[in-house]
């Protein structure tokens, strides 16, 4: 029987791909490919954590490309295999994504060079720096695939490795918190896939463009509201939402500093980024109907966050309560769903990011330096060094939302945003919860750096390790704050993609392919 | 044949939530097992389930026969499996190791990571 003669192109691509293309894959190929390599230079530990510096920095100029790419071209789709979408498994990138992916690569440098001093011999042998590059391949996975089971894999990926990360060390608190975090974030992602098993039942494809272009037509004939619901509840735990938060401050305080820190600034916000992408850009119709009860969850998730730092003494338990408050900032502008307020939850994600890696990193040199995490026994921090105090009372005015520093922005286009649409009590709830975080935060200040410490702190030197990190990341979030133009417009633009998906579906399927 | 899956899934899903639901983190781990394999069934059961037609494509056709099932979700259950299977031996040994390290699998007692007996926040200097 003579072979049928097929026509290739019209199911895959035949045009090589352009080089800028490679772009939007190369960041997860570098993570997984240095992952795997430090995994067998496992013996030689100091040229491991070399290696997966220079990895970092490079992942950081991979992104920066990215990002200046999808800025300058529009959203650019690469397809494994050469099969032509929705066949082919499709990394699609657009301003978000990128956005994302570099913030993250930022805040995954931070805590490497951190980590540096940070984990010991063992913990490095144990796999600190593979475990690292491979969460950093789910985290910017998750954020650069276009194809809704690949986001689930992702999740996995960075799932797995953030187990590994959490128990480094197997001490009993790490035990105890990683059982809780693993077992609650297992359920979330399995909550997760059922949605997208019902969601290819009633879509027949997993592709986001071609789903996003699909809803409006499907709304009134599947179980699209079921859908939402699952992905939000699924979602909202991976980002610790208000009633599904608790597994947040039970184990993010367990594990090595650089470990919280990169936790803090990335796990939940990849929660935040799949809540943003599946609700706005694939199910916008069920987003509007969800929206009171998404924005009653932000509203109660902000006050539960700022009310839970305000009553912790653990230093490290009270950012966690930070994290979750600014959660709910995000979720308010996802709830409100306008331009502005989109803009403004992307922003707030950004800053986030770069800030709660911050703080973690901080309070690790709080405790280093004051011998304990607990602000009844801190003290005396302001008149052992006055750099560390300036630096630290910057990254918690942050953290508040006071100007001039990076929180403010987000704040003001959220409120704003609440305003416009007339939602009054959700302006006054992000206003509230700032209020009630900047006298949590002030208390941090009072009780570990004003209060004089019984006998005197000895001097301590705080080695490059900690001191890069931490004024790197204290001289962006100035830096933002002082200067948000352009961020402001790479928000607005990343939210303007989420709202209308169409050139994010043009990339995937210009004119004249096959669907 | 798809509603007896639907009324199998569902119990599926009511054995793990109710297992879930428990204090002993044992039962929590058979909960997830079970968990699990409902969600594949759920995944099986949407790529339609026939044994009638083979999702082959015949020769001098383009596409499979309707009323053949789908081949695509198969492969999803495929992935899915792998994953939980090993999130489930690394939550056994995790469980196990818990076990040891604080002597109990009642999720009530575990307080090492939050102390029962918490000093208060300070309220003043």
């Amino acid at each position: 029987m003579a072979a049928p003669v097929t026509d290739l192109s019209a199911a895959m691509v035949t045009a090589p791909v352009p080089p800028a293309h490679w772009l939007a894959i190369l960041p997860v190929v570098l993570c997984i490919s240095l992952g795997a390599l430090l995994l067998m230079l496992r013996s030689l530990p100091r040229l491991q954590a070399w290696i997966a510096i220079a990895g970092l920095v490079v992942l950081l100029l991979l992104d920066a490309a990215l990002l200046q790419q999808v800025v300058g071209h529009g959203p650019l789709t690469m397809v494994m295999g050469r099969w032509l979408p929705p066949f082919g498994i499709a990394f699609t990138v657009d301003v978000f994504s990128a956005l994302m992916a570099l913030a993250a690569a930022v805040a995954a440098l931070a805590a490497g060079i951190y980590a540096l001093s940070d984990t010991t011999e063992s913990g490095r042998r144990y796999g600190f720096f593979p475990l690292l590059m491979l969460l950093m391949a789910g985290v910017t996975g998750a954020f650069l695939t276009g194809d809704i089971f690949n986001l689930y894999v992702w999740f996995e990926v960075l799932l797995i490795s953030s187990f590994g990360l959490l128990i480094l060390g197997s001490e009993r608190a790490q035990i105890d918190g990683a059982l809780k975090y693993a077992v609650l974030n297992l359920i979330a992602t399995t909550l997760f896939l059922i949605a997208v098993g019902i969601l290819y039942a009633s879509f027949g494809t997993l592709n986001m463009a071609d789903i996003a272009e699909r809803a409006a037509a499907l709304s009134g004939t599947a179980p699209l509201m079921t859908l939402a619901c699952l992905f939000l509840l699924a979602f909202a735990m991976k980002a610790a939402a208000f009633p599904v938060n608790f597994w947040l401050p039970a184990s993010y305080h367990t594990p090595r500093i650089a470990v919280s820190a990169l936790f803090a600034g990335l796990l939940t916000k990849v929660g935040i980024y799949a809540l943003l992408r599946v609700l706005v850009m694939l199910l916008p119709a069920e987003r509007d109907e969800l929206s009171l009860l998404i924005a009653v969850v932000g509203a109660l998730t902000v006050l539960v966050g700022a009310l839970g730092a305000l009553a912790e003494t653990d230093l490290r338990r009270l950012l966690g309560y930070v994290v979750i408050s600014g959660i709910g900032n995000m979720l308010i502008g996802a709830a409100l769903g306008t331009a502005e307020g989109l803009g403004g939850a992307v922003f707030y994600a950004l800053h986030s990011v770069v800030l709660m890696t911050a703080l973690y990193l901080l309070a690790g040199e709080a405790g280093r330096r004051g011998g304990s995490f607990s602000l009844a026994a801190l003290g005396g921090l302001y008149r052992q060094n006055g750099w560390f105090a300036a630096i630290s009372l910057m990254l918690l005015l942050a953290a508040c939302g006071l100007p001039p520093f990076s929180g403010f922005w987000p704040k003001v286009l959220l409120v704003k945003a609440s305003l416009d649409v007339g939602a009054w009590w959700l302006a006054g709830t992000i206003l509230l919860g700032g209020f009630l975080l900047t006298i949590a935060c002030g208390r941090v200040f009072l009780f570990a750096y004003w209060r004089p410490a019984s006998p005197a702190l000895p001097p301590v030197r705080t080695g490059w390790t900690a001191g890069l990190p931490l004024a790197a990341l204290t001289i962006l979030v100035i830096g933002i704050g002082l200067l948000p133009e352009q961020l402001l417009q790479l928000a607005r633009s990343a939210a303007d993609g989420l709202a209308d998906p169409s050139a994010y579906i043009f990339s995937v399927f210009p004119e004249g392919t096959i669907r | 044949m798809e509603a007896l899956f639907a009324i199998l899934v569902g119990l599926f899903f009511s054995a793990a939530v109710y297992l879930i639901l428990s204090r002993f983190s044992i039962r929590m781990m058979l909960g997830i097992a079970i968990l699990g394999n409902s969600v594949n069934l759920l995944i099986f059961t949407a790529g339609r389930l026939t044994r009638v037609v083979p999702p082959i494509i015949p020769a001098g056709a383009d596409m499979l026969p309707s009323g053949a099932a789908n081949p695509l979700p198969q492969a999803l259950i495929l992935t899915a499996i792998v994953i939980s299977f090993s999130f489930l031996a690394f939550l056994l040994v995790l469980t196990y190791r818990a076990y040891q390290e604080l002597g109990t699998d009642d999720t009530t007692r575990m307080h090492d990571a939050e102390p029962e007996d918490r000093p208060l926040p300070p309220l003043g200097y």
